[in-house]
This record gives C-alpha cells, structure tokens and sequence, in this order.
C-alpha cells in the first residue's frame, strides 16, 4: 500500500529529497556562520508558512473552500504553545528571585508572582479560566490542534449545515478572524490584549543554551512537521477521498446525488487542515518570539490565498513554492533589502511600495499565469490540456479552464 | 411487482406558483415509466421532490418496503436508499478520469472516513471495467472526462448510474442531443435496467417514447391528466387539448 502511494505520487519523493536538501544546506551554512541565526529563524518560519499553505490549498485548490480564515487557527496554535512557554518561562524567573527569600515560597506565592509578572501590563494578576491547563505541558501542548480543530468544527457545521457557499462563505469566515482578532485585542480577554504573548523565543528548561543552537533546533522541527504534513495531505487528495473532495470543488450538488454527504466531507477538510494549521502556528511563533491579536488579522488570512494562488492551487508543492516565494521575497522588500529606485522626482522605497507589487503580481498570475508557479513543472513533463469551452463544472471553486488538469 | 415509491397528494409551490399541486403517482418495482407533459407541468420539479432537492408543502413520499417517508431526508441520504437521477446536461466530474469518475458511483460506504480508508478491491476494479466496456468506453479509462465528446459524456454518466446500481432511476430527457443510433442504444440499454428495477424516464419526445413501449403518466399544471398505454393517453380528450393539440 505505501509502496504504491509514493509510486503513484513521485512528485511527493521529489518534493521530500528537495526539502532534505535545503535543511541540510542550511544547517552546513548556519553551523559554518554563514547565514546569521536572525536568516536561519525567518527560514524556519518560512517552512512554517509553506506548512500553513499546504493546508490552506487542500481546503481551497482541492475542496474549492475559499476560506479567508485559516490564519486564525494558525495563531490559535501560537497562542496555545504561548501560553505554556510564557508560564514556564516566568517561573523560572520568578522561582530564581523567590528563592533569595529566607522562607521558601509557597506554590499559591509563586503562582501570584506568575501572575502579576505576566498580566501586569493589563492591569491585572489573576488567571482566567483558559490558562488552567497553562503550567502543565502535557494539557497544554494537546490544545495546539484540540482548539482549532474544534473552532472548525463548530464552525464549518453551521456553515456548511446552512449550505452557505462561495463567496458568502468566505466573507463569513474573514468575519470569523475579524471578531477573534477583535476580541483578542480587549485588555480583558485573558491573553494580554494587543501585548500579546512575548519572549516566546526563550525555550523553558533550555535557559543555558544560545540562540543560535535553539533556532537550527525549530527549523528542522519546522522541516519535519513540513514532510509530515506534506506526506499526510498527498496522502488524504489521493486516492478516493481526494476524488470526491475534487468532485465536491466542481459540482457538490452532483456528489449529493450520488450519496455523498458533502456537508461532512468539507467539515472533514477543513477541520483537518484547521488543525495542521494550529501545528504550523505552534512552530512558527516560538522562532518569531512574539505573537498579538494583530496576526490574526483577516489580512493574514488574505495573503494565505494569494500564497496559494500565486504557488498554484490545486497541487501541494504550488502551495509550498508560493508561501515560500512569496514571504521571503516579502521580507527581503520589506526588510530594506532592495535597493530604491529614484526616479528623480520621487524615490520609490520599497518598504512602502512592497504590497502595490505584490498586488498587482497577482493579478497578473491570475490573469495570465492560472497555473501559478507551480504550473513550470508541466514544461518539464507536459500534460494535455483538452481543448475545451468552460470550467470544468458550475461552482463557484470549481477548476477554471485555464487551470488545466489538476 | 410490489410498490417502490409512492407520492401522494404532493403539493408545492414556489412563491405563490403551484408548481405540483396535489400530485398522486405511484411507481412499481419492476417497471418502466414515461412522464410527459408540456413545459412548466412539474416533471422536474417532481424529481426535485423525489430526490430531496425541493421539499414539498403538503402530501407523502414513501419509498420501499417499509413505506420510508422520503420528505425532509437530505439528498445524499435518499440517494443512499437507492435512489439515482440522470441530469439533462450531462454532468460527469470534468476534471477527473473516467476510472475516477465510475469509482465515484460505485456502490460502496459513503462516510468521510469509510472514504478515506477505502481500499481498491479487485473486484471494484473489474465491475469499472465492466461498466466502460458497456457503455463504450473501455478503452478511455484514464483519459479526462472533459475530452470526451458530448455523446461519450451522456455515457458515461449512464455508466454512473449503473455503478450506483440504484433501485428507482430518474432520467430527465436522455434521448435530448442524440443522433438516431444514440437514441436506439439508449432505449434498449433504458429497457434493460427496467427488467431489474423502476425506471422512470421524463421525455418530450413522442416518437422516444412510443419506442420505450410502456406506462405513461401525462402531467398537467403540476397534477397527473392521465394515466395509462401510450395509445390510451392520446386518444384522451383532456390530454389532446392540452398538449398533443399544441
């Protein structure tokens, strides 16, 4: 059965010895100081996204759900592993300064202590109910894909239940994302309103180890997750179950008559890929070392689809070329890497002009490019494109001519 | 033959329209039924109703032997019961091989994860190729269902069909965009899945269903106006005034 999976899917053994290949460059780079250990962490968040990305093509190129959400859950899984590195964190530090004292602390002492060090900057000490599980790594670390997968699943069942499609579902959950992110930016939501949760770089318990070691230590956890991931979802869009979730994209009243029930096929995806979103998230924030309401923001969700679109939707590797593409081009731009233009009347920074780029590069790809990138392998090994009149069936997600065969 | 569906009193109506009203028809299994009727008499709408795509205001659905109410089960789930419909325009999954799209129909747990964790049998596999080779496409198995030619479509969603292996089949006007040999190949191929399970075929073509030699149920204004042979029904006044006289 496994022989025949990979058989059946090389470009997933391709895709595998790729990404080998660049972890091992960049842990023969990072360890001969070749690239900084700030270049090593964006990398490894870079991995990150693509992770988030393959997901977000799953339930878009393959399922046809526009989703404008899936950052959400991506931060959700950040806040999740936020929380404990915050608490162990703090308490180390406030254990080491308590332990000056003449008696020795109480456990409730050093809980108080905990408390006001974290929620001190909004005015308050005590701990809401959704840090019970903070302290204790082993009821925490389950929440990074328990609570979005289960904010999908509540979710995507009225949604779906409602047979809300297209570009209706999508503006509902870009409202989704708007109201979490709203809500997370009240002082009073329990997770520091728009402070966020910071100093997620420092790993409890790893104190005496350097940053640099810590950062090539996430980025292959990164790479790993990547190849899980990557590995899981070809699995799940080959094979039957990728059949129908195609056949859902293209025509989901048809599958209904054929005894499918599209309501939970798409409740399967998109919690599915809510929670490999939350693994993606729970990786990414301990390198970026801060996470606030502000990345949850519908516009992360946004660039998530352009990722996609711009990668090529409807093949996993599309997905991972695009974030990857994409968001290191974005840093290098945003990052004063490239250098201005003067223009003689006006100077063109980059910094400032970044998103006009990037947004009219998307038009561009979906107008003149629908393959995306991934769509320059099909040069190496040509596929056919039949000659044919319109898309290949009449949702709203459904394969644009243009696209090709999937 | 014993009963397989019977609708009773069904009426519905679309903003003030009565698009059925109090519509009583009932299907044999074995048989083989045509539906005629002019335009806007209900005969889609009637499907609609049977498969659970429109929910009708008033009146009973029941299918089967134990006489299951049909009215406010989803469609996924009537279909479940063995219900099958052909669409006018041929709709087969266009980005998908023609292999995919008869493992599709092929009669075999639905849920997300009885999906999920299916496994090719030996015997999926050899019904697929019994079925392309039945329908003419035995040959095209890996090939896109969108190169296929509309006639090849038309087929293949037949060869649907079959896979699904439904006991009641639903077919909207199969004879519509076929040349002559098509249409003969498709009233056979109509006769045969009849011989086995209720067929009920929707059509305006007079000369198609003289051919189909069976039952016809006239309908009107979203009521059934006769009921009988095809003889029977155009020799009935009502009947010639309101369509064969038009």
């Amino acid at each position: 059965m496994r022989r025949s999976f990979l058989a059946a899917n090389p470009s997933v053994l391709w895709f595998l010895l790729a990404l080998a290949l660049v972890t091992l460059g960049v842990t023969v780079m990072a360890e001969a100081g070749m690239i900084s250990t700030s270049f090593v962490k964006t990398l490894g968040k870079t991995l990150c996204l693509c992770l988030v990305a393959v997901a977000m093509d799953v339930v878009w190129g393959y399922c046809g759900i526009l989703s404008l959400g899936h950052f959400a859950f991506f931060g959700i899984g950040g806040y999740a592993v936020g929380m404990w590195l915050m608490y162990a964190r703090t308490e180390e530090i406030v254990a080491a300064s308590l332990a000056a004292q003449a008696l020795p602390p109480t456990v409730g002492e050093i809980r108080d202590a905990i408390g006001t060090q974290i929620f001190g900057v909004v005015g308050a000490s005590d701990f809401p109910l959704i840090w019970a599980f903070a302290d204790r790594h082993w009821l925490q670390f389950p929440m990074i894909v328990l609570l979005p997968g289960l904010l999908a699943l509540v979710f995507g069942w009225l949604a779906f239940r409602s047979r809300v499609t297209g570009v209706y579902l999508s503006i509902l959950t870009q409202a989704m994302t708007l109201a979490l992110s709203l809500y997370l930016f009240q002082n009073d939501s329990g997770l520091r309103g728009n402070n966020g949760l910071s100093g997620l770089q420092n790993i409890p318990g790893l104190g005496g180890v350097g940053q640099d070691r810590i950062s090539i230590w996430f980025f292959w956890g990164s790479a790993a997750a990547l190849a899980a991931g990557y590995v899981f979802f070809a699995w799940i869009v080959s094979g039957k179950m990728g059949s129908v979730i195609r056949a859902i994209r293209d025509d989901e009243a048809r599958v209904r008559f054929l005894g499918y029930h599209v309501e939970s096929f798409k409740l399967f995806v998109f919690t599915v890929t809510a929670m490999v979103a939350g693994v993606a998230g729970a990786l990414y924030y301990p390198q970026a070392g801060i996470i606030n309401p502000a990345e949850i923001a519908p516009i992360a969700s946004i660039y998530l689809a352009v990722w996609v679109a711009i990668g090529g939707r409807g093949r996993l590797y599309g997905a991972v070329i695009g974030a990857a593409f994409v968001s290191l081009l974005s840093s290098w731009f945003t990052g004063g890497g490239a250098p201005s233009v003067p223009l003689g009347v006006y100077t063109i920074h980059w910094t400032d002009w970044w998103l006009v780029l990037l947004g009219l590069s998307f038009v561009a790809v979906t107008l003149f490019f629908p393959k995306g990138i991934g769509g320059i392998f099909d040069l190496v090994a040509p596929r056919p494109v039949p000659d044919r009149q319109g898309d290949y069936g009449p949702d709203d997600g459904a394969w644009r001519r243009e696209e090709g065969e999937p | 033959m014993t009963t397989l569906l019977e609708v009773s009193g069904v009426s519905v109506s679309f903003d003030g329209f009565r698009a059925i009203n109090n519509l009583s028809l009932t299907i044999g299994e074995p048989e083989l039924r045509a539906v005629i009727g002019p335009n806007g008499a209900g005969k889609t709408t009637f499907m609609d109703i049977v498969t659970g795509k429109t929910r009708p205001d008033a009146g009973h659905v029941l299918w089967g032997e134990h006489s299951t109410s049909l009215v406010g089960k989803s469609e996924s789930a009537i279909a479940r019961l063995g219900i099958g419909r052909k669409f006018q325009r041929p709709t087969v999954f266009e980005a998908q091989t023609v292999r995919e799209n008869l493992a599709l129909a092929l009669r075999n747990r639905r849920g997300p994860f009885d999906v999920l964790f299916s496994r090719k049998t030996g015997q999926g596999i050899a019904r697929v190729e019994e079925i392309a080779v039945e329908i003419g496409l035995g040959d095209s198995l890996p090939r896109v269902a969108g190169e296929l030619s509309h006639g090849q479509k038309q087929w293949l969603e037949i060869g649907m069909l079959l896979a699904q292996d439904p006991r009641l089949l639903l077919v909207d006007e199969p004879a519509a965009g076929m040349t002559p040999a098509e249409r003969a190949h498709t009233t056979a191929l109509l006769k045969r899945a009849a011989e086995t399970r209720a067929v009920i075929v929707v059509e305006h073509d007079m000369e198609f269903v003289r051919r189909l030699d069976c039952r016809v149920t006239v309908l009107h204004e979203g009521s059934v106006l006769a009921e009988g042979s095809l003889d029977h029904v155009t020799q009935n006044q009502d009947v010639i005034d309101v369509y064969l006289g038009r």
